[in-house]
This record gives C-alpha cells, structure tokens and sequence, in this order.
C-alpha cells in the first residue's frame, strides 16, 4: 500500500527552514506490518537524509523516539501501520523546545527527573554475611509497575498541566519517585515526598489522565501519582498499597 | 574548539561504562562519561533475561561449576584465568547491584531469585542449574537503570550526546578523545590521563540483527585506525531466537521457563541434537540445529523459521514427559515474560499464550574486540604489552572470557565484573601519571574526514551501501562459513569502501544533529570491522563455537588454540584507508585451570 507522512520539520540553520513547516512523503509498498519507525527511515534514507530524529533500540526499550503520531504520543519503533492507517501525521512531543524536526531539548525533562532522588538509599550497615538484603515477593511486587519507566517523556509531554507550566516535574518524574519511595529497602521516602509535595510537585497533577494511555510501557501513571499524593497526605508510604490489591501483570 | 580535561574519560554509558565511571568515581579521579545516546538509551537496556552468577539460592551452585561452563561454552577458546575472574566475582558483583537497589525477583525466602538458561549447568555438566539472577524478563533495563541512577547519585560528570569519533595519541601514548557535540556539531577535544572505551558491540554488520541500530562498532574501529590490534573477530554470535523477519529478540529465558522449539513438521528437533540438555544447549549449538532443520526441509511453511512454543500446555506436557514435577501456567508465564508477551504481540501480532512464536537465528554479541587483560587494560600482542592508559570494557573488549562462544547471561556479568576491574585500575593510575601532552591540532584530520562525507558529491547513498554489506555478511560471514563464500565477501566489502571512499553522497550538509552525517561515519567503522571480521573468518581453517566453517567441520586444537590478532598496517589515521589487515596467531590461549584440574582440558562439545 502507499502510505503518505506529513511531518512536521524545522532547521535553525537553513533560512526558510527555520520556522516550522510541514512537508509531505510519500511512500511505495508499505506492509501494514511495518513500524513507523521503519518507515520514517525509509523517507530518511532513500528520499531525504535531511530529516532528523531520534532512535535507537528499535524494540521499544531505550526511550528515544517518543513523538507525537496522528495527534498521540507514541514511540515510533512500537507503532504498526496498520494501526494508524495510510495517512500518517507526526510532529515532534509537546512541551520542550523543538532542535530539529523531530528532536526536542530533552534536558529540562532529566532536569525534573534529576530533581526527585531518582536513586535508592539505604544507609544501613551491609548485611554480615555479605550476600542481599532480603525482601518478600509481596513487597517487591509493590513498586513492579514504576520499575518498567524507560524515561521516553511520552506522559510528561501528553500532561496538559505540563504545557501550561513547565515547571511541573511531570509524570514521568512522579513515577521515578513512586518507584523509590514504595521499595521497602529504601530510607528516603521522606525527602522525596518533601520534594514532591512542594508547589511543582504532585499537586499540580489535575487528574487529567492523559499520562496513562500515553504510556508505551502500560505503567498505571495515574495510579502511581494518585498513590504518591497519598502517602503524602499521611506522610508515610507505609500502608498505601495492599499487595493483594495490585492488578496482575499485563 | 573546546577543550575539556579530567583524569579519566569514559566513553560509553552502558553497563560497563557506567560500572567503570562509578569506581574511578570512588577511587577519587576526577572522571567523565562521553555518550552517544542518553545513558538510559544505552542497549544494556534491552537485555532480557539474567545475569549469572553462582549464588546457589534455589539449588548447590559453585562459582568454579560457572567457570567451567564458560570455558566449555566457548568452545575451549575462553582465556581461563578470566572464565574464573567471572565466576568468581559475579557473586559479589551481583550482591552489590542489589545491595544498589536492583529490583531482583525474590524467592519465598526474600533472597534473589534465580533461573535456568542455556549453557550453565552444575557439576560440570551434569544437568541444567539455576543461575541467571532476574528482574523479571527486563534485567538489563534494571541493570541499566540502577547504574545510571547511583552515578547521578555520586554526581558524574556527563557529557550526553557526544559522539566520540577519534583517538589522539601521541608518540604512540594515549592523550585523549574528539567527540562531536550532536546538537550543535561542534568538535570538542578531552585530554586525559586514561580512557575507557565501553562503546558495546557491531550487530549492525548483519542484515538481520537484535542489535540497535546505534550499535555500530565506532570504539572498536576508531582504535583500530589508530594502530590497536581487534581480537578474535571472526567470533560472532546468532542468537537462535530473533523473530522473524525483524531480529528482535525473544529471550533465552522462554526456553529457561521450559519452552520448545517445534520445527514445520511438530516435532522437538533439538532431542536430536543435544539430548541432554536440549532446547537449553548453547546459542552456536542451537542456531546450528535451526539452519539444519530448514536446509532439510523442516522449516515452518517450508520457510527459513521455525516455531518457539511457550503455551503452558505444551510445556507441562513435556514436563511431565522427563519426569519433573514443575508445571507453569498462564498467570507466571505474564509476570516472567512480560516483555516477550508484549514483544510478540507488537510486533507480529502472535499471543504466545495461544500460538507459538515464529523464529529465526539473528546477530547478537561480539565476542572479539579490543584485546584487554583481566583489569581491562588494552593489551598490543601475544606478550599481553599493555598500552599504559587505554582501557576497554564490556562488548566492545575481548578478555577473553567468552572465547568462541558467549553464554546467555554472561554478558551482563562481564560489564560488571570488568567495567568495575577497569574503574578501580584507571583510579589507581591516575594518581602516578601525567598528562600526555596534545599534538598540535589534535582534531585537524577528523574534521577534514566529517567535511569529506558531509559536502563529498557521489551518488552512493550510505544506506545502500549499509544494506550491501550486511546482505553481504548476512550471506557468506553469518551462522554458516566456507573459503569461496568469504573471500568474495572481503572483496565485496572491500568494494564497497572503495565507493564509502570517493562516492558517498548524504543530504545534509548542516552541523546540528546532523544524524545523516553521523549515520554515515558510523557506516565507515561497520565496514572496518565487516572486514576484518571476514579476514579472519578465512584465516581460520577450522569450526569452533560460533565460527562454523562446511570446509573445515572439526575443532582443530592442535593448531588453532591461539587468538587471532588483526592489525591494521598503514599509517594511523582518523580514518581507515583500504586496509591491509596483518593477522597474528602467536596469542595462545590462557590455560590456568586445566593445569589444575583435568576437567578444563578441551573435549568434544556435547550437551
Ligand atoms: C536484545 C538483547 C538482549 C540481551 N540479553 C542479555 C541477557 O539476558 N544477558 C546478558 O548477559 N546479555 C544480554 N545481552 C547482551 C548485553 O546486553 C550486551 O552485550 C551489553 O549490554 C553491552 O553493554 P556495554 O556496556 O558493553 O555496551 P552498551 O550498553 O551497548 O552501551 C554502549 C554505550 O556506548 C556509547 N557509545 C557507542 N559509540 C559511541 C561513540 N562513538 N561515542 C560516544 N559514545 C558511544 C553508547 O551511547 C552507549 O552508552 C543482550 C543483548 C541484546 C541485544
Ligand atoms: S493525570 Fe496528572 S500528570 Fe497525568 S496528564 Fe493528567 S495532570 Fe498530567
Ligand atoms: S512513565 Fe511511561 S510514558 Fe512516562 S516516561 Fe516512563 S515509560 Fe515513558
Ligand atoms: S527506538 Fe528505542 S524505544 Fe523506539
């Protein structure tokens, strides 16, 4: 079949280029079973090497090309045709500001994602027999869901609150936090719910829930904040979840 | 032109580079992480299925069992002194992710938990062990993450998105690297005391490949134009479950789960082939077994692939067959394969729950590369001269601790076992060394190369040069090898640099992201290392692990228990001219644990 992109470019070195356009491609023999991603280098490669984007693992694992695909955030190398049709429109993620065609500044993202201790502590004396630290299955499966985050920025970037005020650490951060702060070894839920809970924090989440189908990796976005602005409010993560309560894994 | 200096520069945020980054950190050098992608974009991510390690959690397991089956996967090509060091230290290394957070799953007993996978066996091949710590079916995604979250933690120093595309040495002594700004194409110049090269592997040699399509080798290539010999590149290993017709990787531990391989006619062919173990045999064994299958007509539909099967039914039945008492169901096989499931049913549109899944055999790891001892310092030739300052670790080095052959799981130890050997060395030397000085324009002919590609007027697009080569390799330099086929591929490939030469064409001309530009340098490193893979292939007149050769179809120990060495001769350039590879044999393998013990002596492989 032929599949036509419309795609939004931009180029801050080439005058004429340098605002915003979109430019039509055309192209032959597309198997419905083809990823977007393919396809886009199909344009880059046999039509035009100009058009820029991100990529990298082409099994949608590493984060990198997270873009705006017939209106929704979706990472191109995950994408079937047959699941968005023959017309295909795509325009760089919302939010951050925009290098290159596709590519956008991804570092007042990591800014927010550095800002939540996405790292875990634990300050206690190692255990005496040198092995693990032990923890139950049931808390393990607790903080399952926000381990899977792949840092793309597809929530943070489909998060309304997010456009209106980039100041907002965003979902993704939220997430990154949650998946420390419920870890039952971990000793600084304290100071990551204090950062969350100042003003750019969590409350600016207005329950939109555009973040969660946004997600390419199915992580319940939602739900995390939803529980972060719980613990919260009791100032301890403690008891939040029952371990009976989390969906099986999908 | 910005000039930036710290003691130590590592180029790479894998988990080699990572491991390597946190213990030079640790060790008190001022360091910094040169990357191409993000660290989190790193292809460690992508890694499925466990990280060995003999903890014996579940069952007896010995750190000297996983040495043996190290040596034994990799085809007795494995130096032994490094097949220990990773037995040995996996276990700490292991303990010390956890104890840095990784999220492993747990036994009843809150201790990591563990699982079969292919290769790894107790007492000395006795029957299949669980050894493979896991997080799930996304361990290196956790690896990755918790590596990269702990060196925020320690505050280093990263330069994200800079690519690194040459060497600068001087009088022969390792001063520093270039590396391309991305978003704005600028050249900047890092003058240190010691480097680390962490840059992963070259999958993308092969047309059909599990590897990202950043993975292209420019480590291992940019020191081999300035003079460091590449080891033992004919060693490449397929992974025998890439899905069909995309590469992407099923992992080995459907098969650890219990799952089967089904040819087109039903039936479980690798009884035939390794009895013992199995669908669990090692990756050159099995992806041997699926080439034969379909050669003798018993591909799927009469086509190239063959089935996995993972459909709980289909494993308790042969479960019960050999007498086991494990069953599984749908429920475990969502949580322990999440990722397959999700795979399968993106890409091809398969449910495993209800249909098996289509397979093929597709590149997977380097096991040559840059030659290094068992501190990760780049060693010259057969007397293990070390190059002082120069390190390499994870895919892009060669140990040699995974020889002829990796085994699942293996890899990821080797990135922590080595990365964090490389760390502590760099730590320790760059207390007592000085700055080599820089040359007088360090970044003169790597400009005058990026300028070449970018404004050359040819009409070779790069990605039909890419795609020539890796149909190239796929079809003469892939699962199976003979002499005609591989040296009309080293003259194919040397065609083709002849036209990477003097006819490449790209379309931006630009500096910012100039992804074309980079594209296609990356190409010329794939077509440095797509040939000497394919020299040495010819060189070495017979079959071990993953260099399977129909002209020479025995392991031949009595000449060929050596490392190849391949050097380029000509002078050191930020770009390879037609290369004259000089190969050296005089390498021999380390033997330390056969002088010791009579059950390291290499034997014929079966399983
Ligand atoms: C799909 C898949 C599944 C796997 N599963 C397993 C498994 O279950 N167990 C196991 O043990 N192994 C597994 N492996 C193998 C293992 O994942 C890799 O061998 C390993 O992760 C390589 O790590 P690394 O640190 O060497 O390099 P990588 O993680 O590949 O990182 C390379 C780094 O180098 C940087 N880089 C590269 N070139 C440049 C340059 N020119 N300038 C600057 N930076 C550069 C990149 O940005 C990146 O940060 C798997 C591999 C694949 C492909
Ligand atoms: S639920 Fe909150 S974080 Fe998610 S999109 Fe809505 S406002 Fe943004
Ligand atoms: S939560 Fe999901 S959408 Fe958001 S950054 Fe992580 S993986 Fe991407
Ligand atoms: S290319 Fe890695 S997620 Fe799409």
């Amino acid at each position: 079949m032929d599949v036509t992109f419309k795609i939004r470019r931009y180029n801050p070195e080439i005058p004429g280029k340098d605002k915003p356009y979109w430019q039509e491609y055309v192209l032959k023999d597309v198997e419905p079973t083809n990823r977007v991603l393919e396809m886009l280098h199909r344009v880059k490669w046999e039509q035009d090497g100009t058009l820029s984007f991100r990529r990298s693992c082409s099994s949608g694992i590493c984060g990198s090309d997270a873009m705006r695909i017939n209106g929704r955030n979706r990472l191109a190398c995950k994408l079937l045709i047959r699941d968005v049709g023959a017309k295909i429109q795509v325009e760089p993620i919302l939010g951050l500001p925009v290098i290159k065609d596709l590519i956008v500044d991804m570092e007042p993202f990591f800014d927010h994602y550095r800002s939540v201790m996405p790292f875990y502590v634990n300050n206690d004396p190692l255990p005496a027999d040198g092995r693990e630290r032990l923890q139950t299955a049931d808390d393990r499966a607790i903080f399952d869901d926000t381990t899977n985050c792949i840092l793309c920025a597809c929530c943070t970037t489909s998060c309304p609150s997010f456009w209106a005020n980039g100041k907002y650490v965003g979902p993704a951060a939220i997430v990154q936090a949650h998946r420390f702060i419920f870890d039952s070894r971990d000793q600084a839920a304290k100071d990551r719910i204090d950062i969350l809970a100042e003003p750019d924090g969590v409350w600016r989440c207005r329950t939109v829930y555009n973040c969660t189908p946004a997600c390419p990796r199915g992580i319940s976005v939602t739900r995390a904040i939803g529980e972060v602005k719980l613990a919260i409010m009791r100032g301890s993560p403690k008891g939040i979840i029952n371990p009976k309560d989390i969906p099986t894994h999908e | 032109m910005q000039t930036h200096q710290f003691d130590a520069v590592i180029i790479g945020a894998g988990g080699a580079g990572l491991m390597a980054a946190r213990y030079a950190v640790l060790g008190g050098a001022k360091v910094a992480v040169i990357s191409k992608l993000y660290p989190s974009r790193s292809h460690t991510g992508a890694a499925l299925g466990g990280i060995g390690a003999a903890l014996g959690n579940l069952e007896e397991d010995k750190p000297l069992w996983h040495a043996y089956d190290t040596v034994k996967g990799g085809d007795y090509l494995t130096d032994q002194d490094a097949a220990m060091v990773l037995a040995e230290e996996a276990i700490d290394a292991v303990v010390e992710l956890e104890h840095m957070g990784l999220p492993f799953d747990r036994t009843p007993e809150g201790r990591i938990s563990q699982r079969r996978f292919g290769g790894h066996t107790s007492n000395f091949g006795e029957k299949p062990v669980r050894r493979a710590c896991h997080s799930a079916d996304r361990t290196g995604h956790m690896i990755l993450q918790t590596l990269y979250q702990q060196c925020i933690k320690d505050d280093v120093k990263f330069f994200d998105e800079y690519h690194v595309v040459d060497l600068i040495m001087n009088n022969g002594k390792v001063a520093g690297v270039i590396a391309v700004q991305l978003g704005t194409g600028e050249l900047h110049v890092f003058h240190a005391k010691a480097l680390m090269f962490a840059t992963g592997g070259w999958g993308r040699v092969w047309q059909i490949s599990s590897n990202a399509h950043t993975l292209t080798g420019d480590g291992a290539a940019v020191l081999f134009r300035r003079g460091i010999p590449m080891q033992d590149m004919e060693f490449f290993q397929f992974h025998p479950t890439g899905l069909y017709g995309l590469g992407v990787l099923l992992t080995e531990g459907i098969r650890g789960e219990g799952g089967v391989l089904i040819n087109g006619k039903g039936e479980r062919f690798m009884e035939k082939y390794a009895p013992n173990i199995k669908d669990l045999a090692s990756r050159d064994v099995v992806s041997r077994s699926i080439y034969l299958e379909v050669r003798a007509g018993n591909g799927v539909k009469g086509k190239n692939y063959v089935y996995l099967d993972i459909r709980p039914e289909t494993v308790n039945r042969y479960l019960a067959e050999a007498g086991e008492t494990r069953r599984i169901d749908d429920d475990h096989v969502r949580h322990a394969l999440a990722e397959t499931l999700d795979t399968c049913r993106t890409y091809v549109g398969v449910d495993p729950l209800t249909e098996p899944m289509p397979i093929q055999p597709t590149a997977h790891y380097a096991m040559g590369g840059i030659p290094t001892n068992v501190n990760a310092e780049v060693v010259l030739d057969a007397n293990w001269t070390v190059l002082p300052g120069l390190y390499a670790a994870g895919e892009c080095a060669c140990v040699s601790a995974h020889g002829a052959n990796r085994l699942g799981t293996n890899s990821l130890v080797d990135l922590v076992v080595f990365g964090r050997r490389g760390g502590m060395k760099m730590a320790e030397y760059v207390k007592q060394a000085d700055f080599v000085p820089l040359p007088p324009n360090p970044a003169g002919e790597i400009e005058a190369e990026l300028n070449r590609i970018r404004n050359n007027k040819g009409k070779s697009r790069a990605y039909e040069l890419r795609n020539e080569m890796q149909q190239v390799m796929m079809d003469h330099v892939g699962v199976f090898r003979e002499e005609n086929g591989m040296k009309s591929a080293v003259e194919s490939i040397k065609e083709l640099r002849e036209r990477y030469r003097n006819d490449v064409v790209i379309d931006d001309h630009g500096h910012k992201f100039n992804t074309d530009l980079m594209e296609a340098w990356e190409l010329g490193c794939l077509l440095d290392l797509a040939q000497i893979t394919a020299e040495s292939a010819v060189a070495r007149t017979e079959s071990r692990g993953a260099h399977s050769r129909e002209d020479f179809k025995d392991r031949d120990d009595v000449n060929w228990m050596v490392h190849t060495l391949a050097t380029y001769k000509g002078s050191a350039a930020a770009i390879a001219g037609p290369i004259n590879t000089e190969l050296n044999f005089d390498k021999k393998v380390n033997l330390s644990l056969m002088e010791q013990d009579e059950r390291f002596k290499p034997k014929a492989r079966t399983y």
